[in-house]
Formats: C-alpha cells, sequence, structure tokens
C-alpha cells in the first residue's frame, strides 16, 4: 500500500476553507480570552470579595473539567437552559471560556511577580490605581508572562481539534471525513499533524520575536 | 518657631500582634537632615514608610506641612481615614527613596524620572523630558537618560531614583537605607548627591547605617529601639560623651565597618 496524497489537490477548496476556519476561531477566542483573563484577574485583585471568590469557582471549575466536556454540555446541554447555538458560536464560545481561565491565572500570576515596590514607588509619585495598572503593572506583567501566554496559545490551537466534535467545519472534520470518505485515514491525519505543527512552529516564531523585543527591558538587578 | 516639615505624634504600628511602633513622637524642622538610626527590627524602617503613607499608622496622626496625612482627628479621640485624593494631595509634597531603587524596568531613566509628571501633572512631553533631563544632570547623569535601568549601574539606578523623586518639587524626601543595596564603591555617588541635597536646604528624612554621613550631614540624629525613640537630638550632642550605653552597643558594632573614627 502506497501513501497517496492526491486527496489535498483534489480537496483544496474545502481544507483551505477548513484551515482558515481553525486559523479564524483560534486567533478570536484567544484574543477575548486574553482580554476576559486578564479582566478575572484584575477583578480577583481589586475587586470585590464575593465578586473574587465567585470568579475563582469560575477558574476552579474551568481548569477542573475537560474541554470536551465542557464542549459537549454547551452544545448539547445548552437549549436545556434556553441557549441553542449554532456550532461555529458554541465552539468559540467554549473555546473562549476554557482559555479564559487558564490566561487569568497566568495573569494573576503576573500580577504578583512585579516587585511590590514597584507598585509602591509608583504610589509614592502619586499614580492613582488605574494608571498603575495600565503605566507599570501591565507593560510589567506583558514581559513576565508572555511566554506562558504564547505557550498557552499553542495549546488553544490543538485544542480547536476538538470542536470538530459539535461538527464546526474545522481541519480536523473536514480533513478527516475526506480521509474516511477516500478510504485514506493515515493521509488524512498525517496531513493534520503538519498542518498543526506548521500553525504551532508560526505562532512559536512570532512569540520569539515578541519576547526578543521586549528583552531589553529585563528586571534590572544592582 | 518654624512650622516643622514632618510631625509624628504618639504613632504606634502593629503588625498583627507584633507592635513595631510603641508610641514615636517627632519632629522633622523645615531644610534640616534627619538621620534615623537603630539595629535591625527597632522600626526605623517601619516609621519611615509610616511617613510615606506606605503603612498606615495603627493609632496616632502624622503632619506633613502641617496637614493631617491618612487620617483626621474626629474630636472624640478616634480618627476618619481622608479621602483618596486628599491623601494623594499631601503625599505629593514627599518624595521616596528606596533601598531597591524600584526603577520601573519597562522606562528610560528619563521615562522614570518624567512619568508622573506626564500621568500625574499632566505635563507636555517636551516639557517634562526638559525637566526630567535637568533633574538627571542635577544628580549627574545628563548623559544617561535613554539608558534602561538595566543598562545602569546601582549607584546610576540610585540617583535615577533621586532624580525621579526630585522631579516632582517634593517639600520632603525620604530615605530609606539608600546605600544598603550599593557596593561600597558605589556608595560614596550616592551619598554625594544625598550631600548636595541636603547642602541644598532640602527637608530629608534619612534611614541609613552610614554612621558616618549620618554624623556629618545629619543636623538630627534619632536613635530608635525595639519601636521606641530612645534619643534624639544633634550629632554633637548624640554622639558625644556621656554616650548613652544602647547607643555605644550599637556603634561598637561598626568599629570593623569603618566607623572607627566615630566610636
Amino acid at each position: 500500500m502506497t501513501l497517496d496524497f492526491g486527496l489535498i489537490v483534489q480537496n483544496l477548496p474545502e481544507i483551505l476553507a477548513a484551515f482558515w476556519m481553525t486559523i479564524w476561531i483560534w486567533i478570536v477566542s484567544n484574543i477575548l480570552a486574553v482580554a476576559f483573563g486578564f479582566a478575572v484577574a484584575t477583578l480577583r485583585r481589586y475587586g470585590p470579595g464575593w465578586l473574587g471568590l465567585l470568579l475563582r469557582l469560575f477558574v476552579e471549575v474551568i481548569r477542573g473539567t475537560p474541554f470536551l466536556v465542557q464542549l459537549f454540555l454547551l452544545y448539547f446541554g445548552g437549549p436545556f437552559i434556553g441557549l441553542s447555538l449554532d456550532p461555529i458560536p458554541a465552539g468559540l464560545l467554549g473555546m473562549t471560556v476554557y482559555a479564559t481561565a487558564y490566561y487569568s491565572e497566568i495573569f494573576r500570576a503576573g500580577y504578583n511577580a512585579v516587585p511590590v515596590g514597584h507598585v509602591e514607588a509608583a504610589e509614592c509619585v502619586g499614580l492613582t490605581r488605574g494608571q498603575i495598572i495600565r503605566r507599570i503593572l501591565v507593560p510589567e506583567m506583558t514581559m513576565l508572562v508572555l511566554p506562558q501566554c504564547v505557550n498557552m496559545a499553542i495549546l488553544m490551537m490543538k485544542e480547536t481539534a476538538i470542536l470538530s466534535i459539535i461538527t464546526v467545519p474545522e481541519l480536523t472534520l473536514v480533513v478527516g471525513a475526506i480521509g474516511s470518505q477516500q478510504y485514506a485515514f493515515v493521509e488524512a491525519m498525517f496531513l493534520l499533524a503538519l498542518f498543526y505543527w506548521f500553525l504551532v512552529e508560526v505562532s512559536g516564531f512570532l512569540g520569539r520575536i515578541a519576547e526578543a523585543r521586549l528583552s531589553k527591558f529585563r528586571f534590572a538587578h544592582s | 518657631m518654624t512650622r516643622s516639615a514632618v510631625l509624628v505624634r504618639d504613632v504606634h504600628k502593629s503588625f498583627g500582634d507584633v507592635e513595631v511602633l510603641k508610641g514615636i513622637d517627632l519632629a522633622v524642622p523645615q531644610g534640616s537632615t534627619t538621620c534615623l538610626l537603630g539595629p535591625s527590627g527597632s522600626g526605623k524602617s517601619t516609621l519611615l514608610r509610616c511617613m510615606a503613607f506606605l503603612e498606615e499608622t495603627t493609632s496616632g496622626t502624622i503632619e506633613i506641612n502641617g496637614q493631617p496625612l491618612g487620617f483626621a482627628e474626629t474630636g472624640d479621640g478616634r480618627r476618619t481615614r481622608l479621602p483618596a485624593g486628599d491623601i494623594r494631595k499631601v503625599r505629593s509634597r514627599i518624595g521616596m527613596v528606596f533601598q531597591q531603587f524600584n526603577l520601573w524596568p519597562h522606562m528610560t531613566a528619563l521615562g522614570n524620572v518624567t512619568e508622573a509628571l506626564v500621568t500625574v501633572r499632566g505635563m507636555k512631553r517636551k516639557e517634562a523630558n526638559a525637566k526630567g533631563e535637568a533633574q538627571l544632570a542635577r544628580v549627574g547623569l545628563g548623559d544617561r537618560g535613554h539608558h534602561y535601568p538595566s543598562e545602569l549601574s546601582g549607584g546610576q539606578q540610585q540617583r535615577v531614583a533621586i532624580a525621579r523623586a526630585l522631579a516632582l518639587e517634593p517639600d520632603i524626601l525620604l530615605f530609606d537605607e539608600p546605600t544598603s543595596s550599593l557596593d561600597p564603591e558605589l556608595t560614596g555617588e550616592v551619598l554625594n548627591v544625598m550631600r548636595e541635597l541636603a547642602g541644598g536646604g532640602m527637608t530629608m528624612v534619612v534611614v541609613t547605617h552610614e554612621i558616618g554621613f549620618a554624623a556629618s550631614v545629619g543636623d538630627k540624629i534619632v536613635f530608635l529601639d525595639q519601636g521606641k525613640l530612645l534619643l534624639d537630638g544633634p550629632p554633637s550632642e548624640i554622639f558625644g560623651a556621656p554616650r548613652h550605653p544602647r547607643l555605644q552597643q550599637f556603634l561598637e558594632t561598626y568599629l570593623d565597618r569603618g566607623a572607627a573614627t566615630l566610636v
């Protein structure tokens, strides 16, 4: 038996569409999750105690359950509580919620890693809390959390494959279907592995550029 | 009688069950250099941090230029916390220099010095830069404005931190062991800047282990021990004979560290 990669050429438009779907969902859900994750970490730090507890519960539940299970509950269980979503919005929402919990923990650790003295110095020159967050904590934290954020984005890239179970027309669903229709499972899976690896390499490359740009701001030592 | 720049009255400070300051009274005269000395755990840094409102006192009052810092007495012996805006206003009269410099690593030296001018005072970037450069020149770093903290030596970083505090034209500068993180070689350049400031009439409160500096530059020496103010007076009186036995004991630990001439 020989491997037949003709199936790429024959199904190019479908595969390209799935490729873009994967990238689109991945990028949008990650951007949203970074924003929400930052908000969760900030509210846990500065918000009222009850909200902090609630958000902590959210993070614990999301981190404590498999993404696959969350997605099933959202897509198939959602209609029982009046939340009927099409596959793509459900996939986007599921990815965002899942990644938000993880990003919020990255930012929480980031907040804690900024030396207290840097905040005290800002207080002493009269910066308000909002200014301290915007001008001191966020930029300093960015240097510290960037590697973990890149790592998280890479993990989320691979998690998009799970969206196939709720029929989001992304790479795994489309290429897998082509493979089974044409009895070319191995080729299809091999192709998938290549696609994901390519995307992960690209995001890793972009992450390294960002880290190099920020490296000049490294922490000063006496 | 001139008004005190800082007036501390019966200040107590506890961390949990541990009382670190046990009723401190202290007046810092305008234009003077007051040096706080004392062994580790005597409460000198805590007292200084209370003056900067980085720690909140448990009881007692602190006035900066006659204005209450943080809390106002209500008359019935209690006190209320002042609004955040009022606290910031009084704090803006104070500049603080830390042991660990605490420069913001993502900003250049000039960025560190001008940050509050632009963000807090609303100054135009160009104007702030001119002012920042002048302050950096004042501490001998006119050519280092575009360096990041990681590109500067410890002594240079501390001088940038002093310039940052000076840029806001404070009435009072507080120094929390400003040379304790520096090599002996770099200590001198920071102490020289402080000497010049003292000579220029800046009101300064300095927590330090540099006994020589305290004796030569200080107008007033305050010696704390176990959360209490033990001695308070001019250096000639404090260091001269007859010397308080606790101070004598404290100074003897410096014998091997270059303060021999004093002891």
